[in-house]
């Protein structure tokens, strides 16, 4: 019922959860990865593989100026500056082709780009990401994003004629694979069996109701003690739970004055100044107590419109 | 609480008691708690075989791993029925999913994965599309013979075929003398390993785009085809016309028989995923796109070693040996190539390959 009502990003977020059940019978979530931060990995990918690619670019051609420098005789020194172009070959093919595959072959799943974006490829069907899927998703690669570009650079000017105009749709077509499914996927995953995830490597942050008022239920700052009853922990559900626990846990003094406020103003209490993180904590822990309880009994309240709990 | 096998495990590496379980005012704190430290341990695995220090990890941890993911997986359970703490939820689910992709990741590295691929997987795909590689292969005849047709009726069609930068000196009414200069073995090694490289670097780069092609345009990436075959098929009226058959041949074959069966499976491989994807029988659209693109990918990793092979011999053997050493090393090659896809059987298919 509640989801009309979720934020925008939530709502965002819920679109692109997905589930999947492992062997154990766990429903393991995941979450798509959004299309803008799979944008943002692979511009930052291009960008390292630039820079690795002009760093070696100047090495080898510091070498190779080293052996002109260096060679007497003719002949050896036309085999060692070939075998320099050699390497300078070979490199680029590799770096290329090979940065995007071997990276995501790894036990990460994920390119550099995709690690500082926090996300991974996986396997659709949750089975184990195989060399074989890397490969075919990364051989299109070239297809769905330079192809496209250079036609578009083309097509415009007219020198390519309507031949050039088709080729540019048609091509765009792959570009924009990915906005045209809800998984996001483009045609290199559609052909690999694989999607690219939310891989988030989240801390545990320590246990609330350890510490202050959580625990005691009264002030240590001004001995002053909260007891909330029924009625008063009844107005609020989960959601508002959960965004408490965040503000708590940032520790933001205004944030924390201002729900303070707009607590005391919904339940009906006389909002103090001074002591609103100990308020707050005590509110959190029997609030989340109240709510966990019903749990047990399987009642869920949802957020504050729900009138379940 | 934990079943034996656990604590005999965790003797050795005992792990921090959590702060101070009873101070947990909440049930579900208290339950947390009691677990964290189970909780941290496989992160800390997890973050070593991420990184993919396997060597660094005792026998203990290995063994353990399974455990604790089960351990984390029923905490999750757990968790999602009785806590409403929002960032011990998200952190166990994350911890979860990376418990799941490394006790159900790739249990053997890429190099026993590319010894699989070569004792059966590289054959067993090419088998799978046999059909693909049929059709790629009566095209390409097709278009060579197109070539030489259109050639020999009308040498117009000889300057619209071939790019005069691309032709140079090889054009209708050229000099036998001339043509045959084009086809004599070099003298000496040098510049060859360049042009070998480049040439695989270029040829590579072109087999994929035929595969992406292929893929992309299906029946009109045959046409591409088509038209390079005929360009061969010009060359051959061209040098029959001088006489220069057996030569011009021997001068092609000693590369040509390995690089064309690549470029053949390249164009094949693409165009089975989209036959597969046009015609997937009984399964879903996606399951069989998945099927035929593994496959695909399986012969395009073999097309790119088929070229370094191509490449290597197009700038040695073709520049150094004479007629007869080309054909030889060319026939040898189709031969090998064939034995090798066709008879070779290699080891039994195991489920991923």
């Amino acid at each position: 019922m509640s989801t009309t009502r979720l934020a925008p990003h939530l709502a965002y977020r819920a679109k692109r959860h997905r589930e999947v059940v492992t062997p154990e019978g766990i429903a393991l979530p995941f979450t798509v990865a959004s299309r803008s931060s799979r944008a943002g990995a692979l511009l930052l990918d291009f960008v390292i593989m630039t820079v690795i690619g002009i760093i070696v670019t100047l090495v080898l051609i510091w070498m190779g100026a080293g052996l002109l420098g260096d060679g007497e005789d003719g002949s050896e020194l036309g085999a060692a500056a070939e075998f320099v172009v050699v390497l300078w070959i070979l490199f680029w093919f590799v770096l290329w082709n090979g940065y995007f595959m071997v990276l995501e072959m790894g036990p990460r799943g994920a390119t550099f780009g995709k690690r500082a974006a926090g996300i991974r490829v996986a396997s659709r069907d949750g089975g184990r990401l195989t060399p074989e899927a890397v490969i075919a998703r990364n051989l299109l690669r070239d297809i769905e994003l330079f192809t496209p570009l250079i036609l578009m650079m083309i097509a415009p000017t007219g020198e390519a004629g309507l031949a050039g105009f088709a080729a540019m749709a048609w091509f765009l077509t792959f570009m924009l694979f990915p906005f045209f499914n809800k998984d996001a996927m483009r045609a290199g995953d559609l052909i690999a069996g694989t999607w690219v995830v939310e891989a988030p490597r989240t801390k545990l942050d320590h246990a609330l109701s350890t510490e202050g008022a959580a625990k005691q239920g009264s002030s240590i700052l001004t001995g002053a003690e909260y007891k909330f009853g029924d009625e008063e922990l009844a107005v609020y559900g989960e959601y508002e739970l959960q965004t408490l626990e965040r503000v708590l846990r940032d520790g933001r003094p205004e944030a924390l004055a201002s729900v303070h406020e707009a607590i005391c103003r919904k339940i009906g209490w006389n909002p103090g100044a001074g002591d609103e993180r100990a308020f707050l904590e005590a509110f959190y822990s029997q609030l989340r107590a109240r709510l966990e309880g019903n749990m047990r009994f399987g009642v869920r309240k949802k957020d504050k419109f729900d009138a379940s709990g | 609480m934990k079943a034996p096998i656990l604590n005999t495990l965790f003797d050795r590496n005992e792990v921090t008691p959590p702060a101070d379980i009873e101070a947990a005012a909440l049930r579900s704190d208290r339950f947390r708690l009691e677990r964290e430290g189970e909780w941290q341990r496989l992160e800390e695995i997890l973050a070593r075989l991420e990184k993919g220090r396997l060597r660094k990890l005792s026998d203990e941890d290995v063994l353990a791993l399974p455990a604790l993911y089960r351990m984390a997986a029923s905490s999750l359970a757990v968790a999602r029925e009785t806590s409403l703490d929002a960032s011990t939820l998200s952190y166990l689910e994350s911890l979860v999913q990376r418990a799941w992709f490394q006790v159900y990741g790739p249990r053997q590295g890429f190099f026993a994965w590319f010894r699989r691929f070569l004792s059966g997987g590289w054959s067993r795909a090419i088998r799978e599309i046999w059909l693909d590689i049929c059709i790629a292969l009566a095209v390409m005849v097709a278009g060579t013979v197109t070539g030489w047709l259109l050639v020999a009726r009308d040498q117009e069609w000889f300057f619209a075929l071939i790019p005069a930068e691309f032709a140079g000196d090889r054009v209708p009414g050229a000099s036998r003398e001339a043509l045959l200069r084009g086809l004599q073995a070099e003298e000496d090694t040098q510049g060859l390993s360049a042009f070998a490289a480049y040439l695989f670097s270029n040829n590579a780069g072109v087999s994929i785009l035929a595969f992406a092609l292929g893929f992309a345009f299906g029946v009109p990436s045959l046409m591409l085809l088509v038209h390079n075959m005929a360009l061969l098929g010009a060359m051959l009226w061209l040098y029959h016309d001088a006489g220069l058959t057996v030569e011009f041949v021997g001068w092609l074959s000693v590369h040509g028989t390995t690089e064309l069966f690549a470029i053949l499976l390249a164009g094949a491989a693409g165009m089975h995923i989209g036959r597969k994807m046009a015609f997937p029988g009984n399964r879903s659209i996606m399951a069989a796109a998945a099927e035929s693109g593994k496959r695909g990918a399986l012969v395009m990793l073999g097309v790119v070693i088929m070229l370094i092979f191509a490449a290597l011999l197009e700038a040695f053997p073709r520049q150094l040996l004479g007629m007869e050493g080309r054909y030889i090393v060319g026939i040898f090659m189709l031969l090998l190539w064939l034995a090798y896809f066709f008879a070779y059987r290699g080891r039994p298919a195991e489920r991923s390959l």
